[in-house]
């Protein structure tokens, strides 16, 4: 596909920064609305992106946020510079959660970020190495009966 | 359920919104302190009900598409939560009600509650 098609921007986050948490996400919203996506793909993005950017803002000294829409989906990578995740596995159960009362007070760390991610995404790959951080990277397909691809 | 109906049953203070945003329709309601349960299980054109004050609850309810926030137990939006609440144009009201009072109030007026229904019956 030729770079013509495709939007990229890049998003800032700052961990341990309760103030900005969910702003790249807000922004990322504002694209998609105005590139006229479907409202309800624009829906399950921005869910994922919020809870992954709280992850960040929660868990990670920082992180940067990589929106790509291209004619067939939107791709958001993240990757943060962090203490990692021990058991990705366990991670992925609804709530599993390594939170701290801080982030409980927020209103988050209840062990429903990454299953929600997953849910929200049609496809969600996550890697992550201890001690150095974690990269996620989410796929939403524009067609609807495109799934898993 | 107007929004003008839900201040009104709720005897609540309208801390941010303008006429004509009272008048919006709201068509279910998710009450929660938890933002994540919000996310997970929120349906666009619900009023939020919570008693979380910090911004992640107007951001939350911006995500979700939510139409109002109703803060329970009195509680009001932080100065930042307000701002944006402006900026995105969610109204925003504040009952001293606590949280299962006003659920109650709201429900046995006929405003339902997000996806219960279909959960069961899946279930």
């Amino acid at each position: 596909m030729s770079d013509e098609n495709v939007l990229s921007q890049s998003f800032e986050i700052i961990g341990g920064n309760f103030g900005r948490a969910g702003k790249a996400s807000t922004a990322v919203k504002d694209i998609l609305k105005e590139l006229g996506i479907d409202p309800s793909i624009i829906r399950r993005t921005a869910i994922a992106t919020y809870e992954a950017e709280m992850n960040v803002v929660m868990y990670a000294e920082k992180g940067e946020m990589t929106l790509r829409v291209t004619p067939e989906m939107v791709h958001l990578h993240l990757q943060d510079q962090g203490p990692g995740i021990l058991n990705i596995e366990l991670a992925m159960k609804e709530g599993y959660s390594t939170a701290t009362r801080e982030m409980q007070e927020m209103g988050f760390g209840a062990g429903m970020g990454l299953p929600n991610i997953k849910k929200n995404s049609d496809r969600f790959d996550i890697v992550s190495e201890l001690g150095k951080g974690t990269f996620l990277d989410i796929y939403i397909y524009l067609d609807p009966k495109r799934k898993n691809g | 359920m107007k929004l003008r109906e839900i201040q009104r049953l709720l005897q609540a203070e309208v801390v941010w919104g303008t006429e004509a945003l009272l008048e919006t329709n709201i068509e279910c309601a998710c009450s929660s302190d938890l933002m994540s349960d919000v996310l997970a299980f929120g349906q666009p054109g619900q009023v939020l009900l919570t008693g979380l004050s910090n911004a992640q609850s107007v951001r939350t309810a911006d995500i979700m598409e939510a139409k109002a926030i109703v803060y329970v137990r009195g509680k009001r939006p932080d100065e930042e939560g307000l701002e944006l609440a402006m900026v995105k144009g969610i109204p925003v009201l504040s009952t001293k009600r606590m949280m299962y009072e006003a659920c109650g109030v709201l429900y046995t007026h006929g405003l339902p509650g997000i996806l219960v229904s279909d959960t069961i019956k899946k279930e």
